[in-house]
């Protein structure tokens, strides 16, 4: 028998009820990344009693996350970021479940893990997961729960709601020199805590069957102003079979680096776009070069490069005043090697 | 013909704005809009975006009097 004197507050609303907190208790939500958005969504979720929460993330907690990650503590640098925020959100409530999934949503894994859940939370950072989401919710008819931000604007939406339109109906695919992450463009920290708590507020919505789900409609919000906007967007009926017909696969944008003979040094992290199908590219994220640098080679020129010219240059940084190299030449953006 | 048009994201730091209000002139469709912004700001002509005429987006071109046209990007954060 569920304890309901926990959940008195929101029992007392006359649209959740006893029933309301049994359907919560009998819901599973998955969190697809537990970073800015994913964890005041999860928090608020696992407070309200949802029965089940999926999280997954494959990173760690670093400490620039620290000022947007709500869930992360200063102990938990280093860590598994599920597992960090499984341990807090069973000490907030120890009556529901919490799974971690400490690997990288792909193409092989998003089936068997989304069958298991009523609905997808979205708080992923990349356009190609975003896209696999989708595509992977309209074949096996799962809501989800959609939210992004760029520095101070967020956008939230639920998909494929009851059929309703879907992330490609209203991005049907986009450039890949849009991948506007937060660690290169920054973000205040208190815009995921808003998106990501109106994402909780949706998928509460959706389980409780009240209100009328953000379906059809892109909801935009502006911090620097608090205006917001609301688009409605219609359903693109091909764009939906198209997904339905074909096979998953992963959106990649490749291209080709002009100058064939120099090596280069990718800093960037496996999923960013384009990717080059040069020969000679060496790919280290900025993050593992500590681990990895002997895998530089010392005795030729080495062009370093990233999406936009942030990382190369804290990369090059990094490898001159740590490990001594002097072979390196900044490339900048990959745009640049474009051209 | 008036039109207000809105700009987000990144897109509105390739424009340098996130409003104005222009006169179109005999200019009465989005595509043409279009065409227009992408030559006044080069840079937007690199980023995806969609076109929502009055808070909705739709597949038709003709724009009148009074419209408001908003550049949305997606954005990839989370």
């Amino acid at each position: 028998m569920m304890n309901s004197s926990r959940y008195d507050r929101q029992i007392k609303l006359s649209e959740v009820g006893i029933e309301g907190q049994e359907k919560l208790q009998k819901a599973s939500v998955l969190i697809v990344g537990a970073g800015g958005l994913g964890c005041p969504a999860a928090l608020y979720l696992a407070v309200a009693g949802v029965g089940t929460i999926g999280l997954i993330d494959h990173d760690i907690v670093e400490e620039t996350n620290l000022h947007r990650q709500v869930l992360f503590t200063e102990k938990d640098v280093g860590k598994s970021k599920v597992e960090a925020a499984k341990e807090v959100l069973i000490q907030h409530n120890s009556t529901i479940a919490i799974q971690a999934y400490n690997y990288r949503l792909d193409e092989n894994s998003i089936f068997d893990l989304i069958r298991d859940y009523d609905i997808v939370l979205d708080g992923t950072d990349n356009f190609q997961t975003k896209y696999l989401i989708n595509d992977a919710c309209v074949k096996m008819d799962k809501p989800f729960v959609g939210a992004s931000i760029y520095k101070y604007q967020g956008q939230l939406s639920v998909f494929n709601y009851k059929n309703g339109p879907t992330y490609r109906c209203l991005y049907p695919t986009h450039h890949y020199k849009d991948n506007n992450n937060c660690e290169e463009t920054g973000v205040l920290g208190v815009l995921p805590g808003i998106i990501g708590t109106m994402q909780a507020a949706e998928t509460l919505k959706i389980i409780l069957s009240m209100g009328q789900p953000l379906s059809g409609k892109l909801k935009i919000i502006d911090t620097l102003t608090m205006q917001e906007q609301l688009i409605a967007f219609p359903l693109n009926k091909s764009l939906i079979k198209q997904v339905k017909d074909l096979p998953l696969k992963l959106e990649t944008a490749i291209c080709t680096i002009k100058d064939q003979d120099q090596l280069y040094l990718d800093v960037r992290e496996p999923f960013e776009q384009p990717k080059p199908t040069n020969e000679r590219v060496l790919e280290i994220p900025l993050g593992q070069l500590k681990d990895r640098y002997n895998e530089i080679p010392r005795n030729e020129k080495v062009h370093v490069y990233c999406q936009s010219g942030i990382r190369s240059k804290k990369a090059i940084t990094l490898l001159e005043k740590e490990y001594g190299f002097d072979n390196l030449v900044e490339a900048g953006g990959i745009e640049e090697l474009l051209k | 013909m008036p039109i207000t048009i809105k700009y987000f994201g990144a897109i509105a730091e390739a424009t340098g704005i996130t409003e104005e209000k222009v006169d179109l002139g005999d200019v009465d469709s989005i595509e043409q809009l279009k065409s227009i912004c992408l030559a006044k700001y080069e840079a937007i002509g690199d980023l995806s975006f969609q076109l929502a005429v009055n808070q909705s987006l739709s597949s038709k071109d003709a724009l009148k009097d009074g419209d408001e046209v908003a550049f949305l990007p997606p954005f990839a954060g989370g």
